[in-house]
């Protein structure tokens, strides 16, 4: 049998800015939930507050919401890469919205570490 | 010296079978479709494989070679076998294999029809030529699709087209976006109609892997673009 998934074909800059695009859409569909129900137990009191706030400087936490900054940032830009698609970018410009939507993304992602352990 | 040699391993069979092993001399500007050639002649007599004009304008040669879809003809040698000598040869993806490398392309040129990729003339024989401005918008978007051989790798190449098998694919919509740019043609709404379904240009996910590996350096995405932003359109103004 011929394998059924071959990554060979599959190998290039927009294959790769789909899959981030997609696999980080995914992923912020499995954490948003978890996130905002993070946030709800900051509305139960204050005390429940500071609780909250407590754990929430840990830094595991802290790292864990720079990746999901850095998943939101990446999804954004994914998504305006495939707006510009649609726009009509091609060629040497469909290229450029790669480089350009994975570079923002982590620096947004940087900046956002920057800022939590600073 | 003695020859150097390369190991070519083809697809025999059709949906199952198995990759066969043949030793093939590595000559200068060695294309792929000579090493298919030289393996039918000489050692596999039957060996089934589609070519025809063998320089890049038929559109029948395309296979996959090592994992990626090519038209074998004009792909050298020296660019897909690695320093091992190994290449690879199957047939195309996302169709029916008749046998070995021969591929049933039925489903792909019957959805060119459902996309409507046929000129609907709106004029006869004793008008006169329609003025067509080369360097018109619509003509240069018509230009940049036009030079498609049917070959069907982008085909082969398309992730949507092997997930819903429905899914007209890059080259029939590309098609459908140099119509679309033609002036002289027709049927410009009802394209847009046929094009605009669930298993038409909305569906694409503009992965581009059609446009990496189309040989006429096309880019279906683009055209597909094009006719997202027009059957769009078309809906918010009620034609279609
Ligand atoms: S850009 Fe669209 S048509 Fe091209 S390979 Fe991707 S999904 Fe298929
Ligand atoms: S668009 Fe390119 S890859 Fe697709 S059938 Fe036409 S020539 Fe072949
Ligand atoms: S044999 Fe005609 S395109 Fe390759």
């Amino acid at each position: 049998m011929r394998p059924s998934i071959d990554l060979r074909g599959r190998g290039h800059a927009a294959y790769w800015a789909f899959l981030i695009h997609r696999l980080s859409g995914v992923a912020l569909a499995l954490f948003l939930p978890l996130h905002f129900w993070a946030l709800g137990q900051a509305i139960q009191g204050p005390q429940a507050l500071g609780g909250f706030l407590d754990w929430a400087s840990q830094p595991l936490v802290k790292a864990a919401e720079t990746g999901l900054v850095l998943l939101l940032a990446l999804h954004l830009t994914g998504g305006l890469r495939v707006l510009a698609l649609e726009a009509g970018a091609a060629g040497a410009m469909a290229r450029a919205t790669i480089l350009a939507g994975v570079a923002v993304g982590l620096t947004i992602g940087l900046m956002f570490l920057l800022g939590v352990f600073a | 010296m003695a020859e150097e040699m390369l190991e070519v391993s083809v697809w025999r069979g059709a949906a199952e079978g198995r990759f066969v092993a043949y030793a093939v001399p590595r000559r200068a500007n060695q294309t792929v479709l000579d090493l298919v050639s030289h393996i039918q002649q000489r050692l596999e007599p039957g060996l089934s494989y589609r070519f025809a004009c063998r320089v890049g304008m038929c559109g029948s040669c395309a296979m996959t070679v090592n994992g990626k879809p090519r038209w074998t003809c004009r792909t050298h040698v020296a660019r897909v076998a690695g320093a091992d000598g190994r290449v690879e040869i199957a047939p195309l993806r996302n169709m029916p294999v008749i046998k070995d490398l021969a591929c049933d392309l039925a489903p792909f040129f019957d959805k060119w029809s459902r996309a409507r990729g046929r000129f609907a003339p709106t004029q006869t024989r004793t008008d006169d030529f329609a003025p067509v401005a080369p360097a018109s918008i619509q003509r240069q978007a018509a230009d940049a699709g036009i030079e498609c051989i049917g070959c069907a790798v982008c085909y082969s190449a398309c992730d949507v087209v092997a997930w819903n098998p429905d899914y007209l694919g890059p080259a029939a919509l590309n098609r459908a976006w140099t119509l679309h740019n033609d002036a002289r043609d027709g049927a410009h709404t009802a394209r847009l109609a046929a094009v605009a379904g669930d298993a038409g240009c909305h569906a694409c996910h503009s992965h581009q892997s059609c446009t990496e590996h189309c040989p006429k350096q096309i880019s279906p995405t683009l055209s597909i673009a094009g006719l997202k932003r027009a059957s769009a359109l078309a809906a918010l103004k009620g034609e279609i």
